[in-house]
């Protein structure tokens, strides 16, 4: 795997869980308080770098086929959660990640929250809310990024392609002020799923004692190859859910009081 | 105690999600990869396969749960 590579697949995978998180701190910001909000977003960074500077040192001194087990396992069971949801969600059987309809949750959630001083934040609301956001889905950006970063005894680089796609992402969802509904977030995830699993797969039984047939070769049949399992599953299961008969709004039981 | 299961259960959902199948599957397919590695027989199939089985397993099993 090469730098190019690395920074591609670390930059993806950043940027849907950044799109994800400027959602949450636009709507505490935009119905409740800005400063508090950014104020959660300053805490979560700050909570996430502790975090990340606890464990990168920690990263590098467990032995690199140990590390590559236990990484490549994680990767792999995150990677195929993703697939799962943009395989349920490209079939119909789930809906669509909707950021715009996220953001109007979240926005009369906020609306509806009465405000709380708490010392020198002013709407303790808008502060958890977006420190919540902040670090929950930044834990998943520093782990790949960790991840992949120590595979490829490069973490600065996965460390620039990470906080790049937080900056591009939170720069322009500050600058339109809306939900980023335009980023093809399904799209996405679908490719880092596929490229989670792999390097996951690749990794993870290197770690486990294998050699891989053409060594970083391997990996130029595995992304396909999963790429044309998703897309066939997809297919199958589209198929699947055109074909049953959709279900009754307001279903009839026997002995039923209405 | 309220707040340690929240804890746990916070870990369990970042690392499981929302198929234990898959996690467990995935830790099968690394402990018969370890297994088959120690004998002259290639194991670097054993994963992919695994993943081949496990996906659609899961996709059906969270379909039928709607």
């Amino acid at each position: 795997m090469n730098g190019g590579a690395l920074f591609i697949a670390v930059f993806l995978a950043c940027t849907v869980e950044a799109v994800e998180a400027t959602t949450i701190v636009l709507a505490a910001g935009t119905a409740r308080d800005w400063r508090s909000a950014l104020t959660g977003v300053a805490a979560g960074l700050l909570t996430l770098a502790v975090i990340v500077a606890a464990l990168g040192p920690a990263l590098s001194v467990i032995p690199l086929r140990g590390l590559r087990l236990a990484v490549g396992g994680l990767l792999l069971v995150f990677g195929l959660q993703w697939i799962r949801k943009a395989v349920l969600r490209a079939s119909g059987h789930k809906a669509l990640h909707d950021e715009e309809k996220i953001f109007a949750t979240e926005l009369a959630a906020a609306q509806a929250a009465s405000a709380q001083r708490r010392g020198a934040v002013s709407d303790w609301y808008a502060f958890t809310l977006s420190f919540k956001g902040v670090l929950l889905e930044g834990l998943e950006v520093a782990f790949i990024a960790l991840t992949f970063g120590s595979n490829q005894h490069d973490i600065p680089l996965a460390a620039v392609a990470a906080i790049s796609a937080v900056v591009v992402v939170a720069a322009a969802g500050f600058a339109v002020r809306a939900p980023l509904a335009r980023v093809p977030e399904n799209t996405l995830k679908f490719i880092v799923g596929i490229m989670l699993a792999a390097f996951g797969t690749f990794w993870g039984a290197e770690g486990a004692g294998t050699r891989w047939p053409g060594s970083d070769a391997a990996l130029l049949v595995l992304i396909p190859a999963y790429a044309l399992l998703a897309v066939t599953l997809v297919v199958v299961l589209r198929r699947e859910h055109e074909a049953s008969p959709p279900a009754p709004a307001h279903p009839i039981t026997v002995g039923s009081a209405s | 105690m309220k707040s340690v299961r929240a804890f746990g259960a916070f870990w369990y959902d970042f690392i499981v999600g929302d198929d234990w199948l898959v996690a467990l599957g995935i830790i099968a397919a690394l402990a018969a990869t370890y297994g088959l590695s120690r004998t002259s027989v290639p194991a670097w199939w054993v994963v992919p396969v695994a993943v081949g089985v496990l996906l659609p397993i899961s996709l059906k099993r969270a379909v039928r749960k709607g």
